[in-house]
């Protein structure tokens, strides 16, 4: 490393000031206005019965979509990564598609499958099945929107890690799962570990696909992110930002967590 | 590679292909591609003629002329600071690195609505910034600017976090070298380094873009949502399904879709591109 010229030092105070200003200050100022009218008033608003309902939504939501995403990010990675088929590539490709593509459009994309009027409508009318406007509307969408999350962190690794030492195992009469549980998981536990960290924050921050299927009903079917707006659109500023608060500590442990991974691991 | 010369191998040796393959391939359907092609056959049903109709509507026009500009210029920002974020943390060691380097994943992390519910107060009248812009006759708050600053937040990481790992590759001693033969820091840079990056910066700011285009909840509460002025596309698909026009909202998804595909191709390639330029300068 070069000794810092004077242009270096320019560059470097120019680039945490702007950080400052871009964003730390959006993550101060949630906090700042969360507290601004005092500790009792921040837990009166935590407390409420629709906030209350809302995050156990959210929660729900989570536990249901992270365990599923861990489960198709190692099938998907162990599929591509120790196997050689035709059509990897496109599937790899196809993987990232949700990163690409708007939440608003898949949340779209599942009204004109499942809503009334939609492909599936008269089916789930039939057999009585309300999927939009239902915690089963919310659900898929963020299967949707998280699926490449797990994927994309540990597909990598179990590439560049080969397939010798499972190779050797099997050889040496290990079952498959053994296989699995015994080499597979402890090499990449960490890039699973931070994979699914990002896809329950983004799982409990997602807004634009579940304002679609939602259909926003107080007390039922409003997650989180979405009493955010209707607390900000009912004008309660310091009730927008309690909420935003809880979801912006949500992310914070997250990167802590990350920060963690990254240190005892490169 | 013997591997790709026979895709097929006689025996596979290790166990789980047909399960983890299948798991992968239900998820992919049920959750990713019934949905879309539930989108692509509602646009085939609506038919070319009114489909052009929809998407020619002025409001539509406006919706998709503003959403590009705005993008734009989120992506122009974030061109020069990624390059100057990635830079710095690359190149300089400094107190607080690792924090200023923690802090690009911010958005990525932050829940949209919150970024922009952030945005919003902060940019307002009332807020740390709002009260020394808007005196100053800068009104950011409902208007396109007020869109750009929302893009620009929400797709911070991009640029920043595919220039930094090629700016870690390249070799010190070619700019050394560059200097010692006399260039100026400012030549170094443009021949030397810039030549090096440029097809992972471009492949970031595609990504950018791409992103700025679908963002929609950190832009609706900053935006004002004025048809014609400060509507972005992706809230006017949102309009139509609250009006139950399925076939508008439809058509403009549709779009949208089609810009964001395209782009996924250009970054795949522009990807590639990186890739090998990688290889061949280490």
């Amino acid at each position: 490393m070069r000794p810092p010229a004077r242009s270096g030092r320019l560059l470097v105070a120019l680039a945490v000031v702007l950080t400052l200003l871009i964003v730390v200050a959006p993550l101060v100022y949630i906090f700042a206005r969360a507290f601004s009218a005092g500790w009792q008033v921040y837990a009166a608003n935590i407390m409420d019965p629709a906030m209350l309902h809302a995050i156990w939504l959210t929660c729900i939501v989570a536990v249901i979509v992270v365990p599923l995403n861990i489960a198709f990010g190692i099938a998907a990675a162990w599929a591509v990564a120790k196997h050689r088929f035709p059509g990897r590539g496109l599937l790899v490709t196809m993987i990232e598609i949700p990163f690409s593509i708007s939440p608003i459009i898949a949340g779209i994309c599942y009204l004109l499958l499942y809503g009334r009027q939609g492909l599936l409508g008269p089916w789930l009318r039939e057999v009585d099945l309300q999927v939009m406007f239902a915690l089963p509307g919310i659900v898929l969408v963020t299967m949707f929107v998280t699926a490449p999350f797990v994927a994309r962190e540990v597909l990598p690794l179990m590439q560049a890690q080969g397939t010798e030492q499972e190779e050797a195992a099997v050889t040496l009469g290990a079952s498959g799962w053994q296989v699995f549980r015994r080499v597979t998981l402890p090499n990449i536990r960490f890039a699973l570990l931070y994979g699914a960290v990002l896809c329950t924050a983004r799982a409990v921050g997602e807004f634009g696909g579940v304002s679609v299927v939602s259909g926003n009903i107080r007390g039922q079917t409003n997650t989180l992110p979405l009493h955010v707006e209707l607390l900000f659109n009912d004008l309660n500023a310091v009730g927008a930002f309690a909420a935003a608060s809880t979801l912006t500590l949500i992310a914070v442990v997250a990167l802590v967590i990350k920060a963690a991974l990254e240190t005892r691991h490169g | 590679m013997t591997a790709a010369a026979a895709p097929f191998r006689a025996k596979r040796v290790l166990p789980g292909f047909t399960l983890s393959l299948g798991t992968t391939l239900l998820y992919m359907v049920l959750i990713v591609l019934i949905p879309i092609a539930a989108l692509i056959l509602k646009g085939a049903e609506i038919g070319p003629a009114r489909f052009w109709t929809i998407v020619s509507s002025d409001r539509a026009v406006a919706a998709f002329r503003i959403t590009l500009t705005a993008a734009a210029i989120a992506t122009a920002f974030n061109a020069v600071y990624g390059l100057l974020m990635a830079w710095v943390l690359v190149r300089h060691d400094f107190p607080g690195k690792r924090l200023l380097d923690a802090m690009m994943d911010v958005p990525f992390a932050l829940p949209t609505a919150v970024a922009g519910l952030s945005l919003t107060a902060l940019f307002s009248a009332n807020g740390w910034f709002g009260q020394v812009l808007h005196p100053a006759g800068i009104p950011v708050v409902y208007t396109i600017w007020g869109i750009a600053l929302a893009m620009a937040f929400t797709s911070i990481p991009f640029v920043v976090r595919t220039v930094q790992p090629v700016l870690e590759d390249l070799d010190p001693a070619l700019e050394q070298a560059a200097e010692t033969l006399g260039a100026t820091p400012w030549q170094v840079f443009t021949r030397v380094v810039f030549p090096a990056i440029l097809p992972a910066w471009l492949a970031g700011c595609t990504t950018a873009f791409a992103r700025s285009l679908g963002e929609f909840g950190a832009i609706v509460f900053i935006a004002g949502n004025l048809p014609g002025q400060t509507e972005i596309a992706a809230l006017l698909a949102y309009i139509r399904l609250e009006e139950f026009d399925y076939n508008g909202a439809a058509a403009i998804a549709l779009v949208l879709l089609g810009f964001a595909l395209v782009l996924l191709i250009v970054s795949n390639i522009l990807q590639s591109w990186a890739a090998r330029h990688r290889r061949a300068t280490a």
